[in-house]
């Protein structure tokens, strides 16, 4: 088997990632039309490209159908469970800067920090009788955070898109989503917990543990990998 | 993962010990309504638990434990006193460690509205004493209505006992608040500002969200009043801490919390009830002259337990799985109750790492 890079297949993620291998003497350039989701490496032989979903290469990277592949720590963390022991990540790109934080309502004026938080969420359940609600699709990797801070009386509801309108929609009381310059929070009436930074992430390629190459095409991954000069 | 002969011969004979106590063996269903008991544990519950949507009945949850729906069944069949066996498989996800079991079998014994405490919690004590008779074991036991009833005879304002009281069960927040009550960490700047302004809703807009502006103005009437309560004492804070760190043999600890009630009167009732439940246990043959108490085991459990809390471990020095565990769970009834409540304590035990320490002896 070849072994294989996961390149997220689209945007200014995708191109950004084309320039940072650039920038290290691997070319790489779209086979066919821009819109084809293929790509090859010029003179890479036994290197095969796979332009993927960010939020897939996760997944193929812990199988083993990719060796290494870029996106973003977020991802890596909340979808695989013991991320240490599947993936290494070998480079941060510089890139794709996000912040998973908490944010809340800019009208609870008294709430600013996780203790605030906290001390409004046993009063909501006492007011409302149910459990504060948290929208995000990062579930994991959010439960963890509040775990650890020692958090009580909320709950997570799903939230795949549009996260920033279920306070408004009453759908949640609070969201927890990734941000890079908190304008989507600002017009949607939401500030951001002090001390609510869940995780920072950036564009990094992560290598696979198992991967799944005999020993001819390991080499050819070594040599890959010892040519970005990292 | 199979079960093999040896663990279902132990299951047999434990369920079997305890229906010979008198206890009436019940098998709840094995699919239970999440709502419930994510209402209950909230999040953590939801990832320890095997959670399935149902479009007619609602998400459900393979039973985690035995416990909230023989309590349930109980309370609704109205009944009073009454003891419980069960045996079955109980299912917990393991996040992160993929050697720990993730199906295992509980036997279990529990015992409902006894008007004696003490008795009702030697009794669950001894029965699982004499069901492990014969095993290398450390037992460790606790009670977690010490700190509570300490916690409650703070000279504090009600407000700060029962956000201390909350976060019994999560350590570092309790330990958070007290300092922050004591004036030991200072109050953030964010709160200086928030109590410094005179109206600070005037200045919001766009009241989006369920929480309405009276809540948020009820809060800021809180703080304000809070921040007007005085500290609490660095004896006090001492004493809390002290009795945080309490681990020892009964004969000492009894020593060392009269010596705490002096200053911490209110912990008096608390002693009495170690003192008789230490009673209720010597009668019943057990030596208790070299039995473990500490006042913070249980703490980092799931909260439901609030009074005697006990924990029978694998002593054969390989490893220290926790074979039998259980306790005082008289709050959770008061949930589940609909306005009733009973006093109920019970415990439970792993089949499979019994026979996995008797095998090591």
């Amino acid at each position: 088997m070849t072994f294989k890079l996961g390149i997220p297949s689209k945007g200014r993620l995708m191109d950004k990632t084309f320039d940072w291998f650039q920038s290290r003497g691997v070319l790489i350039s779209h086979s066919g039309s821009e819109r084809e989701y293929s790509a090859e490496i010029k003179g890479g032989s036994g290197i095969q490209l796979v332009l993927l979903s960010a939020g897939e290469i996760p997944r193929e990277l812990a199988v083993g159908r990719i060796q290494l592949g870029v996106t973003g720590t977020d991802l890596i963390r909340e979808k695989l469970v013991n991320w240490q022991t599947i993936v290494d990540p070998i480079a941060e790109l510089g890139f794709g800067y996000a912040n998973l934080i908490i944010a809340v309502p800019s009208c609870w004026v008294d709430v600013d920090r996780l203790d605030d938080f906290d001390a409004v969420a046993a009063s909501f359940r006492k007011t409302h009788g149910f459990r504060l609600r948290i929208a995000t699709k990062y579930h994991r990797l959010v439960r963890e955070f509040l775990q650890n801070e020692g958090i009580a009386d909320y709950q997570i509801v799903d939230s795949q898109g549009a996260t920033e309108g279920t306070v408004k929609n009453q759908t949640a009381e609070a969201i927890a989503d990734i941000t890079s310059s908190g304008q989507t929070l600002k017009v949607n009436h939401l500030k951001i917990l002090q001390d609510g930074l869940v995780l920072e992430s950036q564009a990094t390629l992560f290598y696979a543990k198992k991967h799944n190459l005999d020993q001819e095409h390991a080499k050819v991954l070594a040599h890959f990998i010892d040519g970005l000069g990292l | 993962m199979a079960q093999t002969d040896p663990i279902l011969a132990e299951t047999e004979r434990l369920h079997g010990f305890f229906q010979s106590l008198g206890a009436e063996s019940v098998e709840p269903s094995l699919l239970q309504p999440a709502d419930l008991l994510l209402d209950l544990y909230g999040e953590d519950i939801r990832a320890r638990a095997y959670l399935t949507p149902d479009p007619l009945r609602g998400d459900l949850m393979l039973r985690p434990d035995y416990t909230v729906p023989v309590v349930q069944n109980h309370m609704q069949a109205g009944a009073t006193a009454a003891s419980y066996t069960y045996a079955g498989k109980v299912f917990r996800k393991q996040e992160t460690e993929i050697d720990r079991a993730n199906e295992y079998i509980q036997v279990g014994y529990e015992i409902f509205g006894a008007q004696d405490s003490a008795q009702a919690d030697a009794d669950v004590f001894s029965a699982m004493w004499q069901a492990l008779d014969g095993l290398p074991l450390r037992v460790q036991t606790g009670d977690m209505s010490v700190l509570m009833v300490a916690v409650g005879g703070l000279r504090t304002t009600d407000e700060r006992k029962a956000a201390l009281l909350r976060h019994i069960w999560r350590p570092q927040r309790f330990r958070f608040l007290l300092e922050r009550y004591a004036g030991i960490s200072p109050q953030p700047e964010s709160r200086r500002q928030l109590l410094a302004i005179k109206d600070p809703l005037a200045h919001s807009e766009h009241n989006i969200g369920l929480r309405s502006a009276v809540e948020i103005g009820d809060r800021i009437t809180r703080l304000h009043r809070d921040s007007q309560a005085a500290p609490i004492s660095k004896t006090e804070l001492d004493l809390l801490t002290g009795i945080t760190q309490l681990r020892e043999t009964y004969p000492n600890i009894l020593a060392q919390l009269q010596d705490f009630a002096v200053d911490l009167p209110a912990i008096s009732v608390a002693i009495v009830r170690l003192e008789k439940r230490l009673e209720e246990i010597e009668k019943r043959g057990i030596d208790t002259g070299e039995l473990m108490f500490e006042a913070s085991y249980g703490r980092t459990s799931m909260e439901y337990y609030d009074g005697f809390v006990f924990g029978f471990y694998d002593n054969t020095g390989k490893d220290f799985s926790l074979i039998a565990t259980g306790g005082r769970y008289d709050a959770l009834t008061r949930c589940l109750g609909n306005g009733s409540h009973l006093p109920a304590v019970g415990g439970v035990v792993r089949p499979d790492l019994l026979v996995k320490t008797r095998g090591q002896v």
